[in-house]
């Protein structure tokens, strides 16, 4: 594995060279918060942020993405045709993006990528796209990436892992994607050999610092329609608001919409987030809703990210402990606590319980 | 304040284990620092988790919409006003009720909290008059009325208005509060300049619609954002859709939001939708000197018609 070492001095100079060839994204402060922002004119990403406020997701999956659009002004040669609607799939990088947020490319790709079907907007954004991670040396205490098969150093879904070494970054590369990208910016000068090590020992310094852990052990051979049936869902659900925040924060969901919008004699067909925190979520055409109560919607949430996931794919559980959600939720609905009660529920006898 | 929780545990204690109520709604103590999570309460056991601290910001009467039991609920001034108003609107009766009146000193702010400190917050202790922050290498203290969410550093309903228990004596109210200054500031703009404002406020928003469901007063059982047929506002991040949620559901809370701020303490990117709420309600108490949810007595004046309600509007 190729290590290449970029003296700080040389980071912002390549940064701007790599911006020829490459759309860059990186961690950005507005206001209170950091968000992942196109880095244009040499703004340069803020790579001290603990993590963005929402997850980069939307770089690849944007919150409202054009599918089509067509005209129905019949003076137009392709007028009543749905037409591609034009896209940028150049190259772009987004910088800085943390260990957790590129792995749940990998879990959301099972789902836009499968043998029969291929999203090809979130796939062509996706390969269009280098990952340059950094390596998390300040986790959160609400983060519990240790315990959802990732980690603060964690390299699945990257395509170079940026280690911040003091006066430099030492650069692991990952994938071919990630050596372009470095020869884009100019940056060549391997590392001592012994940078491997180094690396190894930031990444044990960090996992020692992530102070929160979830049991998920138990998940896989609890039985569905047990668990389902459980009465602490009620007690889970209790203080839900049934909003998007966690949904929309998450960096592994991937629900969405389709929409028609007209205007006048032209219109666009788009795919849009959904929730399914959100009542219209599910609702049917005849009116009825199978998820009609904020029970119903709670404990889809939890049952898809730590049970239903876990067992189609076998690939642990949809969530790479971001811990976003937890922060986020205006009332501190916290999945590392509904994790404990799902993952203990054989253990308490609970199934036994008659209601 | 503090002895607040001992109390409230007593009281939902009491009112559970004699039949009184079915369940006592109350907050619990939260996984995470400045968060309590609201917590309904079924046998006495239960109760015992109740807690009461400067983190219970949430508005609970936001619990209560239709729902069938006996309820004994925990209520800061701003919850009680929104009770009234619920008792008003039809969506619970007085009767269901045991109302526990907690006299409130207002809610921190975890927001400015955060901003203040250099670093992330790992555990927050309070006295009476302080909240400490902690986190790797920092511990800050401050003054709560330094810290306190806006709306509450301008509230002068702190005492609950209806109440059938009350766990402490009733706290002072604030006197000679300018309530709306942040208000005027936006009414002074040029058209363009408050185009400009309302723009950047509303620019983070990603429609996950935590303000309207925090809120007690957004209990429509289809939003006219989630209506199909017809569809009235587009479903995606085109600005003008984002504007028309967030204006009207301003408009339907006319005459009836209290500022109790759960709105824009829900906001997961920190906006503060209160300005288009807040001059509604300046709006009703110059014109009417009405403000909501103080008298279960008296109608709104968006329900009813008086003769002597300004009509200076139509030329």
């Amino acid at each position: 594995m190729k290590i290449i070492k970029i003296d700080k001095s040389l980071w912002a100079p390549g940064l701007n060279q790599a911006a020829a060839a490459y759309r860059l994204f990186g961690p950005v402060k507005e206001k209170e918060f950091h968000s992942f922002k196109p880095l244009t004119n040499g703004v340069q990403p803020d790579l001290s942020c603990l993590n963005t406020r929402l997850s980069p997701k939307a770089i690849i999956y944007p919150q409202s993405e054009v599918m089509f659009d067509y005209s129905l002004d019949e003076s137009r040669e392709d007028h009543h045709q749905m037409r591609e609607a034009a896209k940028d799939y150049s190259p772009r990088a987004v910088i800085g993006i943390r260990p957790c947020d590129a792995k749940a490319f990998e879990l959301v790709r099972l789902n836009f990528d499968t043998p029969d079907y291929q999203d090809p907007y979130w796939l062509k954004a996706y390969e269009s796209t280098t990952l340059i991670g950094l390596g998390c040396e300040s986790p959160c205490s609400a983060c519990f990436c240790t315990s959802a098969g990732c980690g603060p150093y964690h390299e699945e879904g990257l395509d170079v892992l940026l280690a911040d070494a003091g006066d430099h970054y030492l650069a692991k590369v990952l994938t071919e994607k990630g050596a372009k990208f470095l020869a884009a910016g100019g940056w060549k000068t391997a590392a001592v050999k012994e940078a491997d090590q180094t690396i190894a020992a930031m990444r044990q310094t960090a996992e020692k610092k992530i102070t929160s852990f979830v049991p998920t052990d138990n998940l896989r051979s609890l039985p569905n329609n047990d668990l389902y049936s459980a009465t602490f869902w009620e007690d889970v659900s209790f203080a839900c608001i049934n909003c998007g925040t966690c949904t929309y924060s998450c960096p592994t969901c991937w629900c969405f919409d389709i929409q028609d919008e007209t205007r006048g004699a032209s219109g666009v067909r788009m795919k849009n987030w959904d929730s399914c925190m959100f009542p219209l979520f599910t609702m049917h055409g005849t009116g009825h809703n199978p998820r009609g109560t904020k029970l119903h919607r709670v404990r889809q949430r939890f049952m898809h990210k730590l049970k239903y996931f876990v067992d189609k794919y076998d690939r642990g559980i949809q969530c790479v402990g971001c811990g976003r959600c937890v922060r986020l939720c205006p009332v501190n609905i916290d999945i590392r606590r509904v994790a404990v009660m799902m993952n203990g529920f054989a253990a308490s006898g609970e199934a036994c319980a008659i209601e | 304040m503090l002895s607040y929780a001992e109390k409230i545990r007593e009281i939902a204690g009491r009112l559970l284990a004699s039949g009184a109520v079915n369940m006592v709604i109350g907050f619990r103590q939260g996984t995470i620092p400045m968060m309590n999570e609201p917590h309904f309460a079924k046998n006495p056991a239960e109760a015992a988790k109740l807690v009461w601290d400067s983190h219970c910001g949430i508005n609970l009467a936001n619990y209560l919409t239709d729902r069938k039991e006996k309820i004994g609920i925990v209520a800061k001034g701003c919850d009680s006003r929104n009770i009234v108003t619920h008792i008003i609107e039809n969506k619970i009766k007085r009767e269901q009720l045991v109302v526990i009146g907690v006299p409130c000193q207002g809610m921190v702010d975890k927001r400015k909290i955060a901003l203040k400190c250099p670093g992330e917050i790992t555990a927050v202790i309070e006295t009476e008059t302080q909240v400490t922050a902690t986190g790797n290498g920092f511990s800050q203290s401050f003054d709560k009325k330094d810290v306190l969410q806006h709306n509450c550093s301008l509230c002068i309903h702190r005492n609950p208005v209806i109440h059938d228990e009350l766990v402490a004596a009733p706290v002072e109210e604030q006197k000679g509060i300018d309530r709306y200054a942040d208000v005027r500031a936006v009414e002074a703009m040029s058209p363009e300049q408050r185009w400009k404002y309302f723009e950047d406020l509303l620019s983070p928003c990603v429609r996950c619609y935590a303000c309207r469901n925090a809120c007690p007063l957004c209990y429509c059982p289809t939003c006219f954002v989630d209506e199909s047929r017809p569809q009235w506002v587009g479903k995606g991040q085109d600005p003008s859709d984002v504007r028309t949620f967030h204006f009207l559901r301003a408009y339907h809370c006319a005459g009836r939001c209290t500022d109790c701020g759960s709105c824009e303490r829900s906001c997961p990117v920190g906006i503060n939708m209160r300005v288009f709420t807040k001059k509604l309600e300046k709006d009703c108490l110059d014109l009417f000197g009405w403000e909501a949810g103080l008298s279960l007595d008296v109608r709104p004046p968006l329900d009813v018609y008086r003769p002597s309600d300004p009509n200076d509007f139509i030329k």
